[in-house]
């Protein structure tokens, strides 16, 4: 179980439904580890400031959790947790390991640009 | 952004350490803030379980910390998270701490509780390959090198027992250390020896890792005799220790040969005013409840150190 503060995915539909219904997304897949704790902690604290975003976690262990073990975008991954970004549904972009806050912010900048209307 | 605001006492850092110093300082009702570069908790949020905490049979090191916030927060201790310092002015009586953001505080006191962090090797291709055949948790990626060959660098305790540990996936483990024998317990030591899966590799570093989409090989060099070679591996696992997160403190404050902080008995630094606790400081053991302990001793030295200003400004006002 996942004991943080951020949305959790309990199944491959309510992966599905998230990734469709919001359009821009951001899950990670991982455990309660020493290269998962510090993304999750990262994602809490954004999740004010990106009000743009829905932030979700989801647990490795999960058998559900194919529908991201089995992405293309994470072939190749060898660490966890596992970062997806999703816009309109969509896998913009992947991360594996542990990030820095520099490092998930650039990204959300770079996929998720808020529209700024004058 | 918030520019220009005052506070009581500033504590950088916000694991044990640093939330037990918020908790004390806003109890004593000083205005209290904590800034922390990482995740609230520092490395406590990365136990699995703490079952040596006095009054708390079993909790995970993330629950613990996320109750230390809570009790800081309410006593009126405010915190700024995944945020950085860019410049610090620790010298004078008013101090000032400038943020990535922008953002400009001023106080009185400080304690810096800054922790640590793992060491990493800092060779080229490191960080490309991080995830990608790099690790350093085999409990979190250990089951991704199932039947592969991996390289574990380190000597000391952790190195030894995560190599035995990654045994029961990788079909074998290259140990490689800088030098001729263990930092680990012996008993630590024997376990490794004894494991038929577990090579050893001595006196000699990896000088880089290479591939494209993930790792293929590293380079060794054998300190030795200077020779350097190729080794095949699907992947490497890094436990070569921990560093204490002083680098922005260095030419600011007195630090050891080991970068952590020199501190009296009441955690006072070489400069008035600022207290630092936890693991950053020079120390032999490192706990959660050290980390506690010093936090405690730190806060109320600085909550004495601010009444003492406070009579001496008045005394100055009155004069």
């Amino acid at each position: 179980m996942l004991y943080t503060n951020l949305k959790h995915l309990e199944s491959a539909a309510d992966h599905q439904k998230a990734i469709s219904e919001n359009e821009n997304v951001m899950v990670i897949l991982g455990r309660m580890g020493p290269m998962c704790i510090p993304v999750y902690g990262i994602a809490e604290d954004l999740e004010t400031e990106y009000k743009h975003v829905k932030f979700y976690d989801m647990e490795f262990d999960n058998p559900e959790s194919y529908v991201i073990r089995n992405l293309p975008e994470v072939r190749g991954f060898m660490g966890i947790p596992f970062t997806i970004y999703y816009k309109n549904g969509k896998v913009v972009k992947a991360t594996s390991s542990i990030q820095t806050r520099e490092q998930v912010t650039a990204i959300l900048d770079k996929e998720f640009a808020a529209v700024v209307t004058a | 952004m918030e520019s220009n605001k005052h506070y009581d006492a500033i504590v950088i850092g916000a694991g044990p350490a640093g939330l037990t110093a918020g908790i004390y300082l806003s109890r004593a009702r000083l205005r209290t803030l904590i800034i922390n570069e990482g995740t609230v908790g520092g490395q406590m949020i990365l136990t699995h379980e703490i079952a040596n905490y006095p009054g708390v049979e079993s909790i995970s090191g993330y629950q613990l910390a996320g109750i230390m916030k809570k009790q800081a927060v309410a006593f009126g201790c405010e915190i700024r998270s995944n945020i950085s310092i860019r410049n610090m002015e620790l010298n004078e009586e008013l101090k000032t701490i400038v943020l990535s953001d922008g953002s400009i505080y001023t106080t009185d006191g400080v304690i810096l509780t800054p922790g640590g962090r793992s060491r990493t090797l800092g060779v080229p291709g490191e960080d490309h390959l991080k995830g990608k055949g790099i690790s350093y948790c085999a409990t979190c990626d250990g089951d991704f090198f199932t039947n592969k060959e991996i390289v574990v660098v380190g000597g000391g305790n952790s190195a030894l027992e995560e190599a035995v540990s990654l045994t029961k996936y990788a079909s074998k483990v290259t140990i490689v250390h800088q030098f001729d024998h263990f930092q680990a317990f012996e008993h630590a030591v024997e376990e490794a020896r004894t494991n038929s899966k577990i090579h050893f590799v001595m006196e000699s570093a990896i000088t880089a890792f290479h591939g494209n989409e993930n790792l293929e090989h590293v380079d060794i060099r054998n300190l030795k005799t200077g020779n350097l070679s190729r080794f095949k591996t699907d992947g490497v696992f890094i436990f070569i220790g921990y560093i204490p997160n002083t680098e922005f403190l260095k030419g600011k404050i007195e630090l050891n040969q080991w970068g952590e902080i020199v501190v009296k008995n009441d955690m006072s630094t070489s400069i008035e005013g600022v207290y630092a606790a936890g693991d950053s400081i020079a120390k032999r053991f490192r706990q959660v409840t050290t980390a506690v302990g010093d936090g405690t001793v730190a806060a109320l030295a600085v909550s004495n150190y601010l009444h003492e200003l406070k009579a001496k400004q008045k005394q100055l006002i009155t004069a």
